[in-house]
């Protein structure tokens, strides 16, 4: 399959403006006539299905959670990334495409990243329009700082809860719409299948899960905001009900997927306490502007750490990155934490971990100073962990945050499938192989608020549009998958929990498809993810009936898509014999273990196409053309 | 540890639903709430007993799906803290503990120890929001905002929308809920247009969904997770006092021509 990506060309700067204006658009009393599909109410989805709304669509709008504001953006604590320059530090919108460039190692589509950053400085007025109270200065002007790896001051924050406050923007201006009523929200919904008639989207299949009962819905055009997939390693800094399903299932309707093998581990996490765990917490990166990670230079030892004395402790990544030290970006800081910890340095009960110490910060600023900055993250690290990180260092290790890999879509955010569009995490297409700290909320809002209302009306003006009815052929097959999945499911009455599959395929995931992999772990991983998935239909138990409120039945399906993707992810790791970013690979690395790339051979995007169940995926490229940032060496040294 | 749970079941919204007593060993004190009811339902799917049925998502305190009564109290009834984030290290060998709903007519039980608040979400429909379509708004530095307002705006504006309060006033009254949205928006120079109009549209959406007036008791405040304060009450009163006495139908007529 040919992979068009619709880039403009010309100069880069032009080139958003110049393509905004080749667009068709669509007559304001046509907009009412079209219906669009919206799923997923996100930092993308909800800022997306109120603007759709707002230019006078109908948006039919799903979530799995019982409200919309619930998506999980609303976790992300630092902060959003904008190129205002409002410090005078040297920032700009060049140089923050810049560094989503070179951060990303190189494995991002320029035109995309560019328009990003152009963007990221109207989402700011939008939300401050909306009323989200972000930090201010004694001045009453917006308060700003610098945050994973970036040497200016660009992030706008709303104390540790931004990526509240933002979805919160969001989902009042949807439900502003929905009291319109251009907006009807179908919360506790869940899609489960894609409807594609001659050859585009035109609607979904969804699951009450109230009382399990199966609806058609159709529209001119399917939108997805559903995230990531970081939930597939089972403990992630996902919510628990974060899943693949929406994207996999649409991967399985002809929509490839792009980069799978590209996911990111978050260095700053609370470790993991015992096998009962059911999710990990992240400590926000900012922390990191403040405290020094260390472990002692004795492998194992166990002593406290107020008793261990100066010179036998090893500040690591100022001794191996003295340009950025603490700041390095997420993808290094997590393998040097792994490699201190493989070897014997970790700290803790487990030896999975890292001390990030603020004894320092606390002599130099005072007590009250931390807290202000960081105190509601210290008391969210004392709750879970019944120590106090004023008196004794945190102990932190890195864990799944963020999966850059997704369904792949053209400079239009269109995927594969006309008519199918994928924004936010759930695409593939800004940050590479790696996300800078801040990005992913700028990400979100530029697809939603700033994306989709222009590209969506070019497709359906150029679009013939018809009506179905649920009698229609490709209609009833998809339904008849989705009870026949549901009913699988409900009959293999086999003995072992869903969570009990998810738990041990994390784990296979985590140790061969994780911060570090190689051929023959990933080949191995491959095949005990086959054996497992084999087992999961033959031997998984799940109680009741469809026709009620079933947890575990929802996660058997999520699981059932996990236990495809994981597979997928290993085949894509293997493939890509190079490291860069968030994908390092063992066999290639710099004689000091930093990151290899092969330009020559990998510069490109690998998107997987589904050819059946059972058989291997195509491999698809989109070749990547760096005319402005051209690739180097990433170095932090 | 060991624990005695007694759990309210109740299949769906028809049913009339009961307690029924579960016995829970092998609890440690690093779990959360949430994991050692995972522990629990594991145990109870191996029996071939249906799980208990809670809502959660985040488990970080932050996304406001969890949420339920422990011997009466909104989240367990620790000082800023949802049942997600609170770990069994705060009991002890042997405590009998008792698991319940949120109560309120305006949140039906959907199963077990899930409700449905789609009600709060029709509340803000009506107009917890500020109007500005996408497009172009000022710079956002065009206003400057008092740093003390733009706190006290976030102060308000970090509810999570669980429901505690509602479940924790004697009353069921959502007024904490309300108020926090109109005193966030209120704070700041960008709400100020539909300041008026906001207070009475909630207020009454509020009314119609079935939420019983505030009397002032203050449990709210104390069940809060985030902490929101009972002074947001105060002054969503004034800004609904204000509002219902300078409110007039709007014009349609004039200026012709």
């Amino acid at each position: 399959m040919e992979l068009i990506s619709n880039a403009p060309s010309g100069p880069i700067e032009k080139s958003w403006e110049t393509h905004k204006f080749g667009l068709k658009l669509v007559n304001p009393a046509n907009k009412r006539k079209h219906t669009i599909i919206m799923v997923g109410t996100g930092l993308a989805g909800g800022s997306a299905a109120a603007s759709l709304g707002e230019l006078g669509y109908n948006v039919d709008c799903f979530c799995f959670q019982d409200s919309p504001r619930r998506a999980h953006s609303i976790a992300a604590q630092g902060g959003i990334n904008a190129a205002k320059n409002y410090h005078n530090d040297g920032d700009s919108v060049y140089r923050l495409f810049y560094d989503t460039v070179k951060g990303g190692d190189f494995r991002s589509r320029e035109a995309n990243v560019y328009r990003l950053a152009q963007v990221s400085v109207n989402i700011i007025d939008q939300c401050v329009a909306q009323g989200v109270p972000f930090a201010r200065e004694y001045g009453g002007l917006l308060d700003n700082r610098s945050f994973g790896g970036a040497q200016v001051s660009r992030t706008f924050y709303a104390r540790g809860q931004t990526g509240q406050q933002l979805l919160l923007g969001a989902y009042q201006a949807l439900e502003r719409q929905v009291g319109l009523g251009s907006v009807k929200m179908h919360p506790r919904t869940e899609m489960l299948d894609l409807i594609v008639i001659d050859g585009h989207a035109r609607g979904i299949v969804t699951r009450s899960l109230i009382d399990g009962k199966v609806s058609v819905h159709f529209g001119d055009a399917v939108v997805l905001a559903t995230g990531g997939y970081g939930n597939v390693y089972y403990l992630s800094t996902n919510a628990k009900g974060s899943n693949a399903t929406a994207i996999w299932r649409a991967y399985r309707r002809g929509a490839l997927f792009a980069n799978p093998c590209y996911t990111q581990i978050h260095p700053t996490c609370i470790p993991v306490s015992g096998d009962y765990q059911s999710k990990l917490t992240l400590m926000s990166e900012s922390l990191r502007n403040d405290g020094r990670i260390w472990v002692p230079k004795k492998p194992g030892d166990k002593r406290n750490p107020a008793s261990i004395p100066e010179d036998e402790r090893d500040y690591y990544l100022e001794r191996r990155y003295p340009a950025f030290g603490n700041l390095v970006p997420r993808d290094i800081a997590s393998r040097a934490a792994k490699a201190e910890c493989d070897s014997g340095h970790g700290v803790g009960e487990t030896g999975l971990g890292v001390y990030l110490d603020f004894s320092d910060a606390l002599k130099r600023l005072g007590a009250s100073k931390i807290a202000e900055r960081y105190g509601n993250l210290f008391e969210m690290y004392e709750r879970i962990t019944g120590e106090d990180p004023y008196q004794v260092p945190m102990r932190i290790y890195p864990a799944i945050h963020y999966t850059m890999g997704g369904l792949w879509v053209d400079y239009n955010l269109m995927s594969t499938i006309p008519g199918l569009f994928v924004l936010g995490e759930a695409n593939f297409s800004d940050h590479g192989a790696n996300r800078l700290g801040a990005s992913a909320l700028m990400q979100g809002l530029a697809d939603g608020y700033f994306v989709i209302p222009y590209t969506l009306g070019n497709y359906l003006a150029n679009t013939k549009h018809e009506r179905y009815s649920e009698d229609a052929p490709a209609a009833k097959e998809v339904v008849a998958n989705v009870n026949a999945i549901t009913k699988k499911l409900l009959n293999a009455s086999g003995k072992r929990t869903v969570d009990s599959y998810h738990r041990e395929l994390g784990k296979i995931v985590w140790e061969y498809c994780g911060m570090s992999r190689n051929a023959a772990g990933l080949k191995k991983a491959a095949g005990m993810i086959a054996g497992l998935r084999d087992d999961y239909w033959r031997n998984v138990r799940v109680l009741g009936s469809n026709e009620e409120f079933n947890q575990s039945l929802e996660k058997a399906g999520r699981v059932a898509d996990f236990l495809e993707l994981s597979e997928l992810m290993c085949v894509d790791a293997l493939h890509r014999n190079e490291s860069c970013g968030g994908h390092f690979r063992e066999e290639y690395q710099t004689p000091d273990g930093e990151a290899l790339r092969d330009d020559a051979n990998y510069s490109y995007v690998a998107a997987w196409e589904f050819k059946g169940a059972g058989q291997p995926a195509a491999l698809n490229k989109e070749p990547l053309v760096f005319n402005y940032v051209k690739p180097s060496q990433r170095s932090y040294k | 540890m060991k624990l005695t749970l007694h759990v309210w079941r109740q299949k769906n919204a028809q049913d009339p639903g009961r307690m029924v007593r579960y016995e829970v060993p092998g609890v440690n004190e690093h779990m959360s709430f949430l994991e050692m009811l995972d522990v629990l339902n594991e145990s109870l799917i191996e029996k071939g007993d249906d799980p208990v049925a809670f809502d959660h998502d985040c488990r970080e305190g932050i996304c406001g799906m969890c949420g339920f009564m422990i011997n009466g109290k909104a989240h367990g009834g620790f000082q800023g803290s949802t049942v997600c984030q609170l770990h069994m290290r705060h009991f002890k060998d042997g405590d009998e503990l008792y698991l319940e709903p949120w109560r309120a007519a305006a949140f039906p039980v959907v199963k077990d120890l899930v409700v449905n608040r789609s009600s709060f979400d029709r509340i803000i429909a009506a107009g917890g929001f500020i109007s500005v379509p996408t497009g172009s708004p000022p710079d956002g530095n065009a206003i400057p905002v008092q740093k003390q307002d733009a706190d006290l705006a976030m102060d308000a504006a970090a509810c999570i929308g669980c429901g505690a309060c509602v479940a924790a006033c004697p009353n069921a009254a959502a007024a904490l809920f309300v108020s926090a949205k109109i005193s966030h928006l209120a704070h700041l120079p960008q709400g100020q247009a539909e300041r008026n109009r906001r207070a009475l549209a909630m207020v009454r959406q509020m009314n119609r969904e079935g939420f019983a007036n505030c009397t002032n008791i203050g449990e709210c405040e104390a069940a809060c997770p985030k902490q929101i304060k009972l002074e947001v009450i105060a002054q969503a009163n004034a800004d609904y006092i204000k509002a219902a006495f300078t409110e007039r139908q709007e014009t349609v007529v004039g200026g012709v021509g």
